[in-house]
């Protein structure tokens, strides 16, 4: 051994004994939290119960700190994975910045909190669904799916999709068919919005031996598939706008949406890898962004149509 | 004996102490606040039908 791998190997455990308060926090995936944030918290606004304004911040941010706990121990079990993939190399762990079993405490320890602390502010059933959220992303998805088939993003979207329905049994305390078609939302938006980034981070995957569709099914078979789900997808959202989150706000934005999806998703499906790497995946960047702000703009459409509805002017 | 520059160790250790502070902080507002909340509603559900009998 070099002294220059001895003095890197050293600097690497003296950092990780001292990791930053930043460190934790990255741990949590803020961004991935953002997104657990906002559907939960349309999901508590969007339920008919009224909820006292100090329950709803507790429960949305336990809901979060749930999310973010179960992100932690995603890191965990990963750290291997996660030092081959560019797009993730630079994660608390592989960047030597905190130690696996700091982050798999701290993920144990919040996970234990944040159901404790929803179960006090609200109910049993959305504890147990954040408890059930986060055993379904660590142990499910992490541990199982994501390396052993390529349906990991299918199955696994249902552990993004819960918050929107803990949000609303927070309130309730039960589930119903609107809470359901929030799930679905999320569920049915996941395996396009993932598919699309692993076309243009390619070779992610592939290094990290992680059986995308992309990897096990060829990247042609992968096009195929974001464009039947995008369908669905549609078809699926289109429907909400008559049901009971539904409304003509919502229908406006779904139809318009939609058709922007749609026309992304046939994009994708009818070009091949030389148009791809000439433009270096510009469309299928697009459509990734574009996913973002279809989701968002979804949920923004149901919380709209619920405001209104308190005024009596949401809904059909 | 002359004093140590800080150093960024010292820095992340800082760090890290103080946002440890603020979130047991935040805590301890949080479990005060449920329990003010969750009182008055069980206090105010308490006092309706009360009040309804008396009349």
């Amino acid at each position: 051994m070099s002294d220059a791998s001895i003095n890197t190997q050293t600097s690497i455990t003296a950092q990780a004994g001292e990791a930053g308060f930043g460190d934790f926090f990255a741990l949590l995936k803020p961004r991935v939290m953002s997104l657990v944030v906002f559907t939960a918290l349309v999901g508590l606004l969007a339920a008919p119960v009224p909820v006292h304004p100090f329950v709803g911040f507790v429960a949305i941010l336990f809901i979060a700190i749930g999310g973010g706990a179960s992100g932690a121990l995603n890191m965990w079990w990963d750290a291997d994975i996660d030092a081959v993939m560019r797009r993730t190399k630079g994660r608390p762990i592989p960047a030597g910045k905190v130690t696996p079993g700091e982050a798999k405490a701290f993920g144990i320890a919040l996970s234990v909190i944040s159901v404790v602390m929803l179960f006090l502010a609200t109910n049993l059933l959305a504890a147990a669904l954040l408890a059930f959220t986060i055993f379904f992303y660590v142990v499910i998805y992490t541990m199982w799916l994501k390396r052993s088939t390529p349906q990991n993003i299918v199955i696994g979207g249902a552990a993004g999709a819960f918050p929107p329905m803990i949000g609303w049994a927070a309130a309730t305390g039960s589930i119903s068919v609107e809470a359901v078609l929030m799930f679905c939302l999320t569920f049915m938006w996941t395996p396009p919005h993932f598919w699309a980034l692993a076309l243009f981070m390619r070779s992610d995957y592939d290094d990290a031996g992680v059986p995308m569709l992309t990897v096990t099914h060829g990247r042609p078979a992968t096009r195929l598939h974001i464009l039947v789900y995008t369908v669905l997808l549609a078809v699926m959202t289109i429907a909400a706008a008559f049901t009971g989150i539904g409304g003509p706000v919502y229908l406006a934005v779904a139809l318009v949406l939609n058709a922007l999806f749609l026309k992304g998703a046939v994009d994708i499906w009818r070009r091949d890898e030389v148009a791809s790497e000439a433009d270096n995946f510009a469309v299928e960047r697009r459509f990734f962004k574009l996913s973002l702000l279809y989701l968002f703009l979804h949920f923004g459409a149901i919380l709209a149509e619920a405001v209104l509805t308190r005024f009596g002017m949401g809904g059909w | 004996m002359a004093l140590q520059p800080t150093h960024d160790l010292h820095k992340r250790r800082m760090g890290r102490n103080i946002g440890t502070a603020l979130v047991l902080v935040a805590f301890i507002g949080i479990v005060f606040g449920l329990t003010l909340v969750k009182t008055n509603r069980e206090g105010a559900a308490r006092q309706a039908p009360a009040t309804e009998a008396s009349q």
